[in-house]
């Protein structure tokens, strides 16, 4: 019964990941852009709603109507501004402009929040929860944190395959081209490509935030885990992505319980595994 | 004579320090039909690419209906009314047939094209409505190459090789459906090596010979020793 706990727990904690690899995977497939400040956005997140949390007063849930859309402004004007310029044949170019992203926001936050631990209080509902007999019970916060991750993994999945604009999305990663030829401006559409997955980063920063402590370092960390997630899961499928964060949810809650310092190695070597299994990921679906 | 719907004003298209095209000059008037021919490399893709807006050209190289539009984007070019079947059909393989259409209607430019009349004028295409574009024969692609350019409602249709790697019977079913999109106003620009084809449908030929127009005139009035001359420049 306490594995099955464990299982479960680990289950609720790669719904987060899955947040984590979504956005990471959506731009990838999208433009083949690797975002190395990636993890950092989520953190640039979590202090966003930290700052509005503080002022207002209201509970970080809610600060999530500002937060998503603000991030998702940053993203569309970052991509126009900026990564639009790096992008071509050459895949050098974004991944170097990223990390010296990732560099300017954790020292900007440095500089700005100092390296203090800091935390989101999202009040009584942090402590709550369910039980469900036989001395299992799962956290209220970590169910509503994977039930919105099932909501967004589930909304990008219908935006890509139901939409206009998920159209547009698979004509342009396609054939960037010939997409521009059929009236779609790659600028424009690369912009909401970013705005989208910043929005599901602001999503992922604020239960990071509220689930544990954060510092302006913790950005690559996180951005490793998305990474795992998504190489798990196989690139270009949505619901792998899901899984891929689940499984690495899994084993490092696992690895956490045999020994409390095999909570990062074990879910390292879950990922290991499937890398040296099945190097296209579980539900690989893209090819080239 | 009324005014023509496309003018190219001595262009000049480059790749890096390669010259693609020099001086290149001809005019399109509304609801005909031009082919141009040439060998391969002639520079008959550049051109329709030039006019597409994919190339950084001269402002004024390419006026369209009086407006100067070249170097523009190509979602600008389309938003004028001018759409490309590009060389190789290019569909896009992770979306289903009806989606590829759907695409080419993306800006929304009223006319007679849509779903419907793509799929009456070319009825296989809506057997295979809902598969996956990879399943399609070459020349079904074709089809749906050119039903997706249609679907944005141009008023001219610029169509690269149409019989790139299809068999002649295929090419023949091809352009046997060309006039009925004529017949709509719509303005064709066809680039052909397929010299029997592009001389059955145009009214005026152009030849292009290494970036240069090495011949130009009404369909009828060029010789097959004139076309040889200026095409393999002997």
């Amino acid at each position: 019964m306490e594995w099955l706990n464990t299982i479960l727990q680990g289950v609720l904690l790669g719904g987060l990941y899955a947040m984590f690899a979504a956005g990471l995977s959506l731009i990838f497939g999208v433009m083949r852009l690797v975002n190395i400040a990636h993890g950092d956005f989520i953190v640039l997140a979590a202090y966003i709603a930290l700052v509005i949390t503080e002022a207002t007063g209201v509970n970080p849930l809610v600060a999530l109507i500002v937060v998503v859309p603000l991030m998702s402004a940053i993203g569309y004007a970052l991509q126009r501004g900026l990564l639009n310029r790096t992008l071509g044949d050459d895949l050098l170019p974004p991944l170097l402009v990223t990390f010296g992203l990732s560099i300017i926001i954790q020292n900007g936050l440095l500089e700005w929040f100092t390296a203090d631990s800091r935390k989101l209080q999202a009040g009584a509902i942090e402590v709550d929860s369910i039980n469900l007999g036989g001395g299992l019970a799962i956290g209220t916060l970590p169910l509503i944190q994977f039930l919105v991750a099932i909501v967004v993994i589930a909304g990008l999945q219908w935006l890509f395959y139901r939409t206009t604009l998920g159209r547009a999305f698979r004509a342009t990663s396609d054939d960037a081209t010939v997409a521009q030829l059929m009236g779609l401006d790659n600028r424009h559409i690369f912009g909401l490509a970013m705005a989208l997955s910043l929005a599901v980063v602001a999503i992922a920063g604020v239960f990071l935030a509220v689930r544990a402590n954060f510092d302006p370092t913790i950005g690559p960390a996180r951005l490793i885990f998305g990474f795992e997630a998504v190489i798990i899961g196989g690139l270009g499928s949505m619901w792998g992505t899901l899984a891929g964060g689940i499984i690495l949810g899994v084993a490092q809650v696992a690895g956490a319980k045999l020994d409390p310092g095999w909570n990062l190695l074990a879910g390292h070597l879950a990922f290991l595994l499937v890398l040296a299994l099945r190097p296209e990921g579980l539900f690989h679906k893209v090819h080239g | 004579m009324s005014k023509p719907l496309l003018e190219v004003r001595d262009l000049d298209a480059h790749y890096g320090d390669f010259q693609a095209l020099f001086g290149v000059s001809l005019t399109i008037s509304a609801g005909t039909v031009v082919s141009v021919i040439g060998a391969n490399g002639a520079g008959k893709s550049t051109l329709l690419k030039c006019i597409a807006g994919v190339m950084p050209v001269r402002r004024d190289a390419i006026m369209f209906e009086s407006t100067p539009i070249g170097g523009a984007a190509a979602h600008v070019a389309l938003a004028h009314g001018i759409a490309l079947v590009p060389e190789g059909r290019r569909l896009f393989p992770s979306l289903t047939v009806e989606e590829n259409l759907l695409v080419g209607g993306h800006l929304g430019r009223r006319g007679p094209w849509h779903l419907e009349r793509i799929y009456q004028l070319f009825p296989m295409l809506a057997e295979r409505a809902q598969m996956p574009s990879t399943v399609l024969s070459g020349g079904q692609q074709q089809m749906a190459a050119i039903g997706r350019a249609l679907m944005s409602n141009p008023k001219l249709l610029l169509c690269d090789e149409i019989s790139l790697g299809l068999a002649p019977i295929v090419i023949r079913d091809i352009y046997a459906r060309l006039p009925e999109i004529v017949a709509e106003g719509m303005t064709l620009l066809i680039v052909e090596q397929d010299i029997a084809q592009a001389l059955k449908i145009a009214k005026e030929v152009y030849c292009l010979q290494e970036g240069r127009v090495a011949l130009a005139g009404e369909a009828g009035s060029l010789t097959r020793q004139k076309i040889s001359a200026a095409y393999f420049g002997v």
